[in-house]
């Protein structure tokens, strides 16, 4: 059987191994992988990464992240201009810009979107020749043999008016869409909360009948002009901004709901949170999320431009060549399901997808450190024209410790001191290089880098935690571990007074391979400065549970960035934010007034010196009670072929498929050099089984002779 | 005053528990002549005499492995000890410093430096290199004496081994030779010519190779990571020893919960018939039906919820993977009990048609009696022969339901999650192999030998049975 | 014969119903309604509003088995349980948690499991009766021994190596196959080959020496003798009778797998990415995705009932002997 396929690959194609269709061979798209299956791919539901490398591509919120410019800048996408909050008080009167926060109770938020601008081809806008929509009152035999969106023969467009996105800011208060930041924008935006109500009493009411955002008041946003529309947000937030470049805000045109609403659309998976209908630069043609989505160019795309501001390094890197192109600089994309990392990684270096991340344990093969700590491709990558993308991710991972807990909660200043000791004891150092294989930076601070209000250098250290040492910042001592912990009352890891040993519990969602010695690890470390630690692996629901009910002692978690701003770091420590009794996002339920005071001053600031100084005090307040260990700052290591153009990383945006370009002949080239099969092993294979076989043959045959 | 606290876990306790009931079987089979001979017939196999002697290696650092304690911290007070909360096992005594010796990261097998460069201070410059490692190869002076130093432990372990194997063999002969009344020559005459009605050949033989491969490998280990590291650092040739106990519980453990369920269950179907049978036949088609995989991951998941809402009872991390270890083996038996279920139903249902017990029946003999003195005794064979069949199965089966996530907890030592682990590692380039090598040898002598074992009983037992899965 | 199956059709209800209750009060012991939503719901910014939202859409908002405040039988029937169950008889498995249609799902993802598990079933099939044959045929010499040693270390190897292996060889060094993935229509055939090799590589051990005993057994038959007796050679006497009456109890015993192969192999197909039902499963456990799980538990009890009959059906057809009653 093996031969009769090994044959027919032989004919088909000169490498065996290519996972795509022969023919595809030089198509100008970019090949890439996803992980995990998406779940929502509804804009005003989807909150996670994997899905955003999706919904980012196909809807367009009014603003968007800058390509090239550090630090992160915000610039129009289908607005036309970034749009500047008016302040009212609570009679409506206007203030001026430096009103005092206390005064103002109302900003309104005024955005213009560009004329012109339409969907993709979707059969929710097709209509006939008398103007009548084709396929809005479908029976349920019209969709008899309709799988997916392609099977509709009619497809048409309508342009993008202010009403879309007026319409999308309704829908995230709809009970039937669930969206995830519902609870947050509620507290913001005026009237949300009461839509919420409205829509959830109406849909209850008549459990059976669509629930139709337009018949509902609302008075947080409104149509100004076919062009214009504003939104009204409670105080002053001026992170708002940034909630407005993130898919949340984006459009969704009326139609699509109600061509989705039709019956036996949703047994098919036919409904909006998986087939997404948006305005931007590709649309999603192929959506199967067990094996492969396919993104195609969106034809009736408004036209944008590669950006040809950047700085003298972006054009030493050629981010620059494409400058003034109109985008996007490919005809689609193609992303296969790949939940394994081994295939991932191998057919990355089969040239079979155009880059990768790395994970821990392909990078010894990839990466290697200079004599001055710089990551530096191996050889065997070098040779294959492998280029190494490095970036310091805008997220951070720390090591909580419940501040409810008797033991190593509160504010006290022996409580304080057992908590700088184990901060100490747990060495990251180490562990980013035997984890993460260096691609981590110890954390000094809730604040990564990239973010306004992180400190490098000697100012920016965690005097608790480290020293400075020959300009570098040195982990203090296991002695000075030691002493602070004699000092809380637990010298040698004994409670002064009873003598019972220091026992602590760690709980952490361990699962994976590497979680026995990473939790063995950990145990190490505290085991150096005498104190137990039981740890307390389990699973996701559990971890969960513990944490919402302040049942865990120390407790492993991470944080990944909304928008760059210090607020969206800094709200994770901020009281009134606690987790246990408030369901906030502060799990480590620190409660600090001193800090609470500062904080509401520091998130209606500017940023500049007068902010900053702000946030220094907030530092030193967080780093002396140590409420987390900051543990680390990841950094994502990426490699992509030679024949990928256009890469930089951008933790913030989310769209910047459209800026890649790639080199078709090129990697079709490289894809027929790397993968030349190996044909002795067939051979042998087949001499094998003949060795096996043909004795015996041969002792059959003398055998039948005998009897005959 | 006690240095250590005794730790008696749940595994523990049934695994010793299982270890007096099978020490009472052998000892009641010895008094009763019929039960003997079938034995004797496997003793008489030296393919299943060698497979026992390996199983019995397995079986006696399984043993070791299940006497739990925990080490009093070194200067608690007096009056009051106080305990350290790592639960350490006799073995672990017994291997010392293979545990506690750890590196910082991967080395090969028999390595004296790192698997990867680093950057290591030297006369003030920073240099990559391979840095040496804190244990393994300490006492070399340079790479130089590495081979010759390996060629002296092997040599000398072959050589002790030996020497230990020769004295036992000479004391076993003298014994034996006295036993049975002869001249010492005589029986080593009949010894060397395999007319002693029991493969002493191959026993000999067998044992003198373990023997030398305890004596190479304790030499070897004194000085080196044998089987290389792992990530932490971690000895491997310890990792994968301590992994026996998990396989060695899951195999014989399962089948204790196996066996009572079956044999009331199916005994009582085949020979009750009537409501019995259909009530006992719905209960197991139903779990049949079941996909075994996600029957054990919700009881997995019980487990975990069990454990989180009682933490008290579960203070030490040796607690909590042990009894998620126990629950593994209840569940699984729970599902697997219904295959040998349907086989005593179906050997019932035949036996009560006989004679005797018809005859028994009529003269009133109560269902206890008969049950206890006909029917129980005639199927007990197939009982025996499924204990033996089942075993490398469930030893095999962990591994795959730890690559799923709902094995073994992720902290336990198991060779499940040495596969599971090693996976990533063989995309690593230099491929780092020993991990996976290891477990896959461990895994490999341990099934092999149960499955020679257990063919040579079954023939023993019922040369007509063949092979039943 | 007809009034048989109706009988066995009405008893599967009963064992259907049993299964549906033990899966329901396992899973929703672990996995209350709460945190089936807080799984779903991400981890940021999630308000117990959010969840009790969250329950309501997805019909999670109803007492588990018994609903005190409702009257008479929408006691029993307004529940969790009712609801979810009720359905599922009638093949609407709902949506997953995910929002995606289970029925859908499973109808989609059955073709690709079939493609793996249909050829390891066949080939593997025709690959251990043709050892089993030459094992039988050389019986009591050193190619028999040498077999069924060989055998017993195959079945010794953990399966987990040998797809370690494969990907490893086949794919990785020598470019021979892609290591995973699969294909549309006719295309899938490259990523199925890897997978098959593997699946039927591993079964051959246990396979061959299973049938080797069957046929051993069928060899010391009188009629055996009888031919032999007659003068027929060795190869006719095993490949006319020994193999066509051997093939009766192997082919009958293999009838029960038949329609659980549909299940596909979770294994297999998550290491090779094969989108089939195995992976499915596997991922609905890895996502504590209780209606998922629900419904692949319903599924395969179900087929694992329809293997039972075709079985008794196949042995009456064998053995004109059996009637069915």
């Amino acid at each position: 059987m093996l031969f009769v396929c090994l044959s027919l690959l032989a004919g088909c194609s000169d490498t065996w191994n290519n996972p795509y269709p022969a023919d595809d061979q030089r198509a100008n798209v970019v090949y890439s992988a996803f992980s995990e299956r998406p779940k929502h791919l509804d804009p005003a539901r989807s909150y996670s990464s994997n899905e955003a490398e999706f919904t980012g591509q196909i809807y367009e919120p009014p603003l968007q992240y800058h390509f090239l410019k550090r630090p992160y800048e915000l610039i129009p996408l289908t607005a036309i201009a970034v749009p500047k909050p008016r302040y009212l008080d609570a009679a409506g009167r206007p203030l001026p810009d430096d009103a005092p926060t206390a005064a103002i109770a109302r900003s309104v938020y005024e955005i213009r979107i560009r004329p012109g601008i339409r969907y993709q081809p979707h059969p929710a806008f097709a209509r006939d020749a008398a103007g009548r929509y084709r396929y809005h009152a479908l029976r349920v035999e019209d969709t008899a043999d309709k799988r997916q969106i392609g099977d509709f023969e009619h497809t048409g467009t309508r342009e993008l008016v202010a009403a879309d996105y007026v319409y999308q800011i309704k829908r995230l208060a709809s009970p039937r869409v669930a969206s995830p930041i519902f609870g947050l924008m509620s507290e913001h935006i005026v009237g949300l909360k009461e839509l919420g109500e409205a829509m959830e009493k109406a849909s209850k009411a008549h459990p059976d009948r669509p629930l139709d955002p337009n018949t509902f008041g609302f008075a947080g946003a409104e149509v100004v002009d076919r062009y214009t529309y504003r939104i009204r947000v409670k105080g002053k937030y001026p992170q708002f901004i940034y909630w407005l470049a993130m898919p949340f805000f984006a459009p969704i045109p009326w139609e699509a709901e109600v061509f989705y609403a039709q019956p036996g659309m949703a047994d098919r998976n036919l409904t909006l949170d998986w087939q997404p209908v948006g305005t931007g630069p590709f649309y999603l043609a192929e959506n199967d999320p067990n094996r492969r989505m396919v993104l195609k160019k969106n034809p009736y795309f408004h036209g944008e431009t590669y950006p040809a501001d950047g700085d003298a390094a972006d054009r030493a890197a050629g981010l620059l060549a494409d400058a003034g192109k109109p985008l996007p600089l490919i005809d689609g994309a193609v992303f296969s399901l790949e939940k394994e990392t081994i295939p991932y990684w191998n057919k990355f270096l089969q040239g079979y997808y155009d880059s990768s991340g790395i994970s821990s344990d392909s990078f010894d093969q990839a990466v290697q450190f200079s004599a001055g700590g710089d990551p530096q491709l191996t050889a065997s990558m070098r040779d294959k024209n492998i280029h190494l993308v490095t970036t310091v991710q805008t997220s951070i991972w720390y090591v909580g410790f419940n501040m409810l807990d008797p033991i190593i909660g509160g504010l006290a200043p022996e409580k304080q001191k057992l908590r700088q000791a184990i901060s100490i004891a747990l060495d990251y150092e180490e562990f980013i290089s035997i984890f993460l294989n260096g691609r981590g930076i110890p954390a000094q601070g809730p604040i990564p880098p990239g973010i306004f209000g992180y400190v490098d250098g000697e100012k920016g250290i965690n005097p608790y935690v480290y020293r400075m040492r020959d300009g570098k910042p040195v982990r203090r001592s296991i002695e000075d571990a030691k002493r602070l912990l004699a000092e809380a009352g637990y010298p040698n890891g004994r409670n002064a007074r009873t003598g019972e040993p220091l026992v602590l519990y760690f709980d952490t969602m361990a699962s994976g391979p590497d979680a026995k010695s990473r939790l063995d690890w950990i145990k190490k470390q505290l085991d150096r400065i005498s104190v137990q630690l039981v740890v307390r692996g389990t699973d996701y629901n559990r971890f969960q549970d513990k944490i919402r009910k302040g049942n865990a002692q120390l407790f492993e978690w991470g944080w990944n960035a909304d928008y760059p701003d210090p607020e969206n770091f800094f709200f994770l420590l901020y009281g009134p934010n606690k987790k246990v009794g408030r369901g906030g996002e502060n799990a480590a339920n620190y409660d600090n007034p001193e800090f609470d005071r500062l904080f509401e001053r520091m998130k209606d600031m500017e940023n500049g010196p007068a902010r900053q100084a702000v946030i220094d005090q907030m530092l030193d307040i967080v780093r002396r009670d140590a409420p987390w260990i900051f543990a680390y700052y990841p950094k994502s290591f990426g490699l992509r072929h030679d024949w990928v153009k256009n890469v930089k990383p951008n933790l913030m945006a989310n769209n910047t498929l459209k800026y890649r370009r790639v080199d078709p002949a090129q990697r079709a080239q490289a894809r027929l050099a790397w993968n030349r099969p190996v044909l002795w092993p067939i051979g042998l294979g087949a001499v094998g089984l003949l060795a096996i076989i043909a004795p015996a043959f041969i002792a059959w045959r003398r055998h039948e002779r005998k009897a005959a | 005053m006690m240095d250590i606290q005794p730790v008696i876990l749940w595994t523990d306790a049934l695994v010793f528990a299982l270890l007096a009931s099978v020490l009472a079987l052998v000892a009641f089979i010895r008094r009763h002549e019929h039960l003997r001979a079938p034995w004797g017939e496997v003793a008489r196999r030296p393919m299943a005499m060698g497979a026992a002697l390996v199983l019995a290696v397995f079986v006696v650092i399984g043993l070791m492995d299940s006497l739990h304690y925990r080490e009093r911290l070194p200067d608690s007070p007096p009056d009051r000890p106080q305990y350290s909360v790592d639960v350490l096992s006799a073995f672990d005594a017994l291997v010392g410093t293979l545990r506690t010796q750890q590196e910082k990261t991967y080395s090969a097998p028999l390595a004296m430096q790192l698997y990867a460069k680093e950057f290591v201070e030297r006369d003030g410059r920073t240099v990559r290199e391979y840095p040496r490692l804190k244990y393994g190869g300490a006492h070399l002076a340079n790479e130089a004496a590495r081979g010759p130093d390996i060629a002296r432990r092997v040599l000398l372990g072959i050589v002790q081994g030996l020497a230990v194997a020769l004295l036992l063999f000479g004391l076993a002969a003298a014994w034996q030779a006295r036993r049975s009344q002869r001249v010492y020559g005589e029986w080593l005459a009949d010894f060397g010519a395999g007319r002693l009605g029991w493969p002493g050949r191959t026993v000999a033989a067998v044992l003198t190779l373990i023997a030398i491969a305890i004596a190479v490998l304790v030499h070897l280990a004194a000085g080196y990571h044998v089987l290389g590291t792992d990530k932490v650092g971690q000895d491997v040739l310890y990792i994968s020893l301590k992994s026996i106990r998990t396989g060695l519980v899951i195999g014989t453990l399962t089948t204790l919960v196996t066996l009572p369920l079956a044999i009331v269950l199916g005994i009582a179907a085949g020979y009750f018939r009537g409501w019995v049978d259909d009530v006992i036949q719905y209960v197991y088609t139903v779990l049949n039906s079941i996909p075994g995989v996600l029957l054990i991951a919700a009881a997995v998941l019980i487990v975990q919820v069990y454990i989180e809402s009682n933490p008290a009872l579960f203070d030490t991390a040796a607690a909590r993977a042990d009894i998620r270890l126990l629950a593994l083996c209840l569940i699984m038996g729970v599902t697997s009990w219904t295959g040998l279920a349907r086989l005593l139903r179906g050997e019932s249902l035949k036996l009560r048609t006989l004679d005797y017990v018809q005859a028994a029946r009529a003269f009133g003999v109560s269902h206890a009696r008969i049950l206890a003195r006909h029917i129980f005794p005639n199927v007990f064979h197939l009982v025996l022969i499924a204990i033996v069949l089942d075993f490398s199965g469930l030893v095999l089966a962990e591994a795959v339901l730890s690559y799923v996530g709902v094995g073994v907890d992720p902290s336990m030592y198991s060779w499940g999650n040495m596969i599971n682990g090693a996976r990533l590692e063989l995309a690593r380039e230099p491929v780092v192999w020993w991990q996976l090598a290891a477990a896959f040898a461990f895994m490999f002598a341990l099934v092999l030998s149960a499955n020679l074992f257990a063919d040579s009983v079954r023939d023993a037992f019922d040369p007509r049975m063949g092979g039943r899965r | 014969m007809f009034a048989y199956l109706v009988r066995r059709i009405l008893y599967a209800i009963p064992i259907l119903i049993g299964v549906n209750l033990l899966t329901f009060v396992l899973f929703f012991v672990v996995n209350t309604p709460d945190d089936m939503a807080r799984l779903q719901l991400g981890v940021k910014h999630v308000t117990p509003e959010a969840i009790a939202r969250w329950k309501v859409e997805h019909g999670y908002d109803k007492p588990l088995l018994l609903n005190r405040a409702a009257e008479g039988g929408a006691q029993f029937t307004d529940t969790i349980f009712f609801r979810h169950s009720a359905a599922m008889f009638a093949f609407e498995f709902g949506k997953g948690d995910d929002g995606r249609d289970i029925g859908n799902e499973i109808r989609t993802r059955m073709g690709p499991s079939l493609a793996i598990a249909l050829p390891v079933f066949l080939i593997g099939l025709a690959v251990n009766i043709s050892f089993a044959l030459l094992m039988v045929f050389f019986r009591s010499s050193y190619l028999d021994l040498g077999g069924v040693v060989g055998c017993v270390v195959l079945m010794s190897i953990s399966g987990l190596f040998y797809i370690i292996a494969g990907q490893y060889f086949i794919a990785k060094l020598w470019n021979l196959l892609p290591i995973s993935g699969f294909g549309d229509g006719l295309d899938a055939w490259k990523f199925v080959v890897l997978p098959v090799l593997v699946g039927v590589v591993s079964g051959i051990g246990s396979g061959a020496r299973w049938y080797r005993t069957i046929f051993l057994e069928e060899i010391g038959k009188d009629y055996v003798r009888t031919a032999r007796a007659k003068g027929l050679g060795e190869g006719r006497v095993l490949f006319r009778h020994v193999l066509k009456n051997g093939l009766i109890p192997i082919l009958t015993g293999a009838v029960v797998v038949l329609p659980l192969l549909f299940m596909g192999s979770l294994i297999t197909e998550s290491f090779f990415g094969i989108p089939g039902l195995g992976s499915y499963t596997i991922d609905a456990i890895q996502a504590q995705d209780f209606a998922v799980v629900r419904a692949m538990v319903f599924l395969g009890a179900v087929l694992y009932i329809v293997g039972l009959i075709l079985t008794d059906l196949s042995y009456a057809w064998a053995d004109p002997r059996v009637r069915l009653q």
